[in-house]
Order: C-alpha cells, then structure tokens, then sequence
C-alpha cells in the first residue's frame, strides 16, 4: 500500500469531529467571557466614577488574576477542554498560557523553572504583537509626515 | 443592551478563531498571534475604536485588543516623540495587563501546584 | 549472516516469565481492567515534588512488587532492562542507580514493553544471562509536558488525540521453565508514511504495525488463527481500525483482534479521547491482564505488537514527519 492510497483510507476512517458543537461552544464561552468583562467595567465605571477608556485596564487586572486562579485551581483547562477558541482568544487565555508554563516548570525552580519559561506559549503573542505594531507603526508615521 | 453587543461580539471573535482551529492544523498558539496582528492592523483609520464605541467590553477582551493597544499607545507617543514614540508608547495601554499576567501568573506558580 | 533468526523473526525456546508487578493511575484503576493491577496510585504526584519523580517511585514499587513475589533481592537479577518516554529515558537511567547489576536502557517510545522484553528474551535465549528484568513506565503528566503542553494549559484536544497511560510494569524473565513462556519475537523496521499530525499518533503507527504484523505471520508461516488474541499497543480506536483495513485490503483474515488502548480504558464513559497511549498501555494490559490468562490456561497464546512513535518534539517543529516502529512478542501457556 503506497502513502497516497494510505492517506485516502485512513481519511476514510476518520472519525467525525465535533465541529458545530466546537463552534457553538465557542460562541457560548467566548460570549459569557465578555457578558463578565462588561459587567467587571461597569462595576468600575461606576465605582470610581470613571470613563470607560480608565476602567478598562481595571477590568483587565480583574479577569488576569480571575483566569490564573482559575489556572492555578486546575479548572480552566477543563473549561477550556469544551470552550476551545472561547477560552483561548480572550485575554484570559494569555493569562492562563503565562501561569500554566510557570506552574508546570516549577518543579525546576524559581530561576530556571518559573522565571525563564513564564512566556514559552504566551511571548508568542507579545513578539508578534509588538513586531507588528512596530513594523505598521514605521509605515503609518512616514505616511503622516508626506501626508 | 451593552451586555448583548459584549456577548455578541466577543462570541463572533472566538467562533471565527474556533472555526480555524478546527479546519486547520494550527494551534493555538498561532492563532492567537494572528488575531494580535490583525488587532493592530485594524487600528489603521481607528476601526478598532470604533468597535471599542459600539461593543464595548466585547472588543476589549478578545486578544485582537492586545494588538490593537500595542498600536495605538505607539501612534499615539509618536506625536510628542517621533519615530522614537514607537518603542516608548508601545506598551503604554498594554502595561497593566502584561504586568497583572506576569504577577499573579507569579504567584499563583508559587502557592498551587500543577493537577492534572 | 543470520544463523536462527527467519527473516526479522525468531523463536524463543528457554524464556519464561517467572514474575510480574503492575502499578498504574487513577483513570487505568477506574477503567475495565483497574481490578487486574497489583497496585494503584490516586494521585498523579503520589506524594513527590514533581511527575517525574512520581513516575520513579511508581516503577520503583512496580519492581519491588515483582521480585518480593520471588523473594529475590535486587542483587539476584543477571541484568536490567528499562524503557519510559522521556528525554535520556530519565525515568529508568534515575532508578537505575539504586541497582547493583548491569542496566540496559532502550527507547522505543511506546513499543519499549515489547522492545525491552525482546531483548531480554535474546539475551536468555542465547545463554548468557539466567534472570533479567525489564522495567517499563509512562506517566500522563510528564507525558504532556514533554510532547505537548503544560498540564493546566487550556488548548483544546482534538478528536484523534490519545491519551497517555500512567503506570508502571516490571517483568522477570528466567531460563527456568514457568506456566508461561516468550515464544517468538519480531523485531520491527522503522516506518515512515510521511504522517505529521502530533494529535494523531494511532494514524502514524498503523503501518509501522501492519509492516511487523506480516512480518511476523509470513516469517513463521502464520496468521490470525493461530493465536487467540493478538492485540496491538496503542493505536486506539481510530488507528486500530484503520489497520483493520489495510489487513482485509491485503486478504489478511482478522479474527481475535483487539487494541490495548481501547482495552484499559472504557471509551464511552472515560474523557481519553481515541483510547490509551504510552509505554504503560500495552504493559499493564499484556502483564495486568492477559499474563494472568494464559496463566490460568484461559488462553493458548497471545501475540502482542507494541507500537511506538519516534517523534521528537524538536523535529516535528522542523516539519519533519514521524517516525514509528513497532516490536512483536508471542507468549505461550506451557503445556
């Protein structure tokens, strides 16, 4: 049997994913997560008296330290397990991606452990955030010089 | 009513990425660093502000935000510093998430340990 | 030139297994087969500071259990033999250093039950050695932090993923004549179909079990019928159909065949995705379950093809494809 004809049978075989309930949990998750957020800036807005633009790094502090207690208490990865997308695109999901590498490389200690692998999943987000941030940045500030 | 613009929008992001998810082989870690690039793209003509106006807490919590502030707390130190704002505004809005993930990431590494 | 050895196969005269002992985790206690084990863990860390500690004592207690049923001591064995799934096969090479005898690692990733007692097998055959033991773990923890991602990381698995088995299983292979013996052995060649799906191992390993499955049967001049059970280590649910097919696509008859993956664990009702995985899977049920069998005469003989995929990390990065092997042992009920 050749690889080509391997391929085919084995795609045969597949067994069928879950794609629609994927989807919808998804929505479903990833939803609930900004009805919570909304709510979290509301509090703040109302609390202090302050504009939407000045509560929202409040809001984001509260659902940070939210996803990595959630981390730490082993719960987000089984919401995540159903969620998928919904769990991993909001910003709580580059939290729990910076606790978990801390959590599982701390039996190698504080330094070697927990300090240098901190960012082994999330630094991916921050590298290519701010290269392209920057890269688009160079671009937009030339144009408003000639513009 | 904001409540529903947050769940709405916030909901079409992670559908959009779980849709990728499951008809590709990338994981999530490539999604999430393409959301973040289309983030800061989408500050171009402030179209991610006004996402911001209209959805609310349902564009600021998906990753895409992330891009998105990287961006604008650049182009905004521009207008004092030139080129040089670039790096020194970059981090200007993201600072406190960046800086709450890191600490509580921290000590949450300190006081539980992994389950599984 | 090879003077016994019938093409990649050979036939065992003098090995017997004399003793076993059987540790494994929480979810293979809860599964079909949690009564056969000698011992289970409750807690993934079993009270040590890391996985990979945990998975050490569990072999450590997995290798008491076998030799106190001989009450031999660990300086009565000829030689070790150890296989696991880490890097440097850390889990085995750290024990080892308790051991006053000789030590052999080998890595096979997943086929390394059958790898280790093949070996173990040549070296009684041949004569030179009376009692060898072989050690083979695998830990679902240290497993996911290795391969995959931290333990509490919230991606998603995919519907083809497996799961890693935790457990531990030692086996004592002696030239002394016992109830069951290693009856034939093929050594598998490393099979590459160009798969690069790391959620999709059971995919990948398929035709490395299909390559040594016709090896053996067409080297000793058998098939399916003459065993009463050949089960494959752990190509799950997906996989072990798969190889189901391109059996019957070649006319092989398929009869009394099972998976050792879908076997410890109950699918429908355990969260392990297409079925188990790991070094431990294929051991804790050959040694857990089917040992006891052919022991108790229940069955003739059994012929065990133990898969493994040689993926390293590092290379599946590179876009590399997945290299997979797999070993086959046949145990017989002595007369």
């Amino acid at each position: 049997m050749d690889r080509k004809e391997y391929d085919q049978l084995a795609d045969e075989l597949k067994p069928a994913g879950h794609k629609i309930k994927n989807a919808f949990y998804a929505f479903l998750y990833g939803g609930v997560i900004g009805i919570i957020a909304q709510g979290v800036l509301e509090f703040f807005m109302n609390f202090y008296d302050i504009s939407q633009e000045e509560a929202t790094p409040m809001m984001i502090i509260t659902l940070v330290l939210a996803s990595c207690l959630l981390t730490g208490l082993g719960i987000y990865d089984k919401l995540a397990q159903r969620a998928g997308a919904g769990t991993f695109i909001p910003i709580t999901g580059f939290a729990n991606s910076m606790t978990s590498s801390a959590l599982d490389c701390k039996s190698e200690g504080l330094v070697m452990g927990i300090g240098s692998n901190m960012f082994k999943l999330g630094g991916t987000v921050i590298t290519y955030g701010i290269v392209s941030s920057a890269l688009l940045g160079v671009i937009r500030y030339v144009i408003t010089l000639f513009g | 009513m904001n409540y529903i613009m947050a769940f709405l929008f916030s909901g079409l992001i992670c559908l959009i990425a779980q849709l990728i998810y499951d008809h590709s082989h990338f994981t999530p870690g490539h999604i999430t660093s393409m959301f973040v690039v289309l983030g800061s793209f989408l500050d171009l003509f402030h179209i991610y502000d006004h996402l911001i106006e209209i959805f609310h807490a349902g564009a600021l919590i998906p990753i895409t935000s992330f891009g998105h502030s990287l961006m604008h707390g650049a182009m905004a130190a521009t207008k004092e510093y030139g080129i040089f704002g670039i790096a020194m505004g970059m981090f200007d809005l993201t600072a406190a998430g960046i800086t709450a993930a890191i600490l509580f990431g921290f000590l949450v590494a300190i006081l539980f340990k992994p389950r599984s | 030139m090879s003077l016994r050895f019938l093409g990649n196969s050979l036939k065992i005269n003098h090995v017997y297994i004399k003793s076993s002992g059987t540790v494994c985790g929480p979810l293979e206690h809860q599964g079909p087969l949690g009564a056969c084990f000698d011992k289970s863990i409750q807690d993934y860390h079993y009270g040590e500071k890391s996985f990979e500690k945990a998975e050490r004592k569990m072999l450590r207690d997995a290798l008491d259990i076998c030799l106190k049923r001989e009450h031999l001591k660990y300086k009565d064995i000829d030689l070790y033999l150890g296989s696991d799934l880490m890097n440097q096969i850390t889990t085995v090479h750290y024990l080892a250093r308790e051991l006053p005898r000789p030590f052999i690692g080998v890595y096979g990733a997943c086929s390394g039950f059958a790898l280790s007692m093949a070996t173990a097998a040549l070296f009684i055959e041949a004569g030179f050695m009376e009692k060898v033991v072989t050690m083979v773990s695998s830990h679902n923890a240290t497993a996911e932090r290795q391969y995959r991602y931290p333990v509490e990381y919230g991606a998603q698995k995919r519907e083809t993923t497996t799961f890693t088995a935790t457990g531990a299983v030692s086996t004592l292979l002696s030239s002394q004549p016992q109830p069951v013996r290693v009856e034939a052995l093929t050594l598998g060649r490393v099979i590459d179909y160009s798969q690069n799906d790391v959620n999709d191992m059971g995919r990948a390993m398929a035709p490395a079990a299909f390559d040594t499955l016709m090896n053996h049967f067409q080297d000793l001049k058998r098939s399916f019928h003459d065993y009463d059970l050949v089960v494959t280590g752990d190509l799950s649910m997906y996989g072990h159909q798969i190889l189901k097919e391109m059996l019957l696509r070649h006319k092989v008859d398929v009869v009394h065949y099972n998976d050792c993956g879908c076997m410890l664990y109950d699918l429908s009702s355990q969260e392990v995705f297409q079925g188990g995985s790991g070094c431990a899977c294929s051991a804790l049920v050959t040694m857990g379950s089917l040992y006891p069998q052919l022991r108790e005469k229940k069955m003739k003989r059994i012929l065990v093809v133990a898969t493994g995929a040689l993926l390293s990390p590092m290379m599946t990065s590179q876009k590399e494809s997945i290299p997979c092997v797999a070993h086959a042992i046949s145990l017989e009920a002595v007369e």
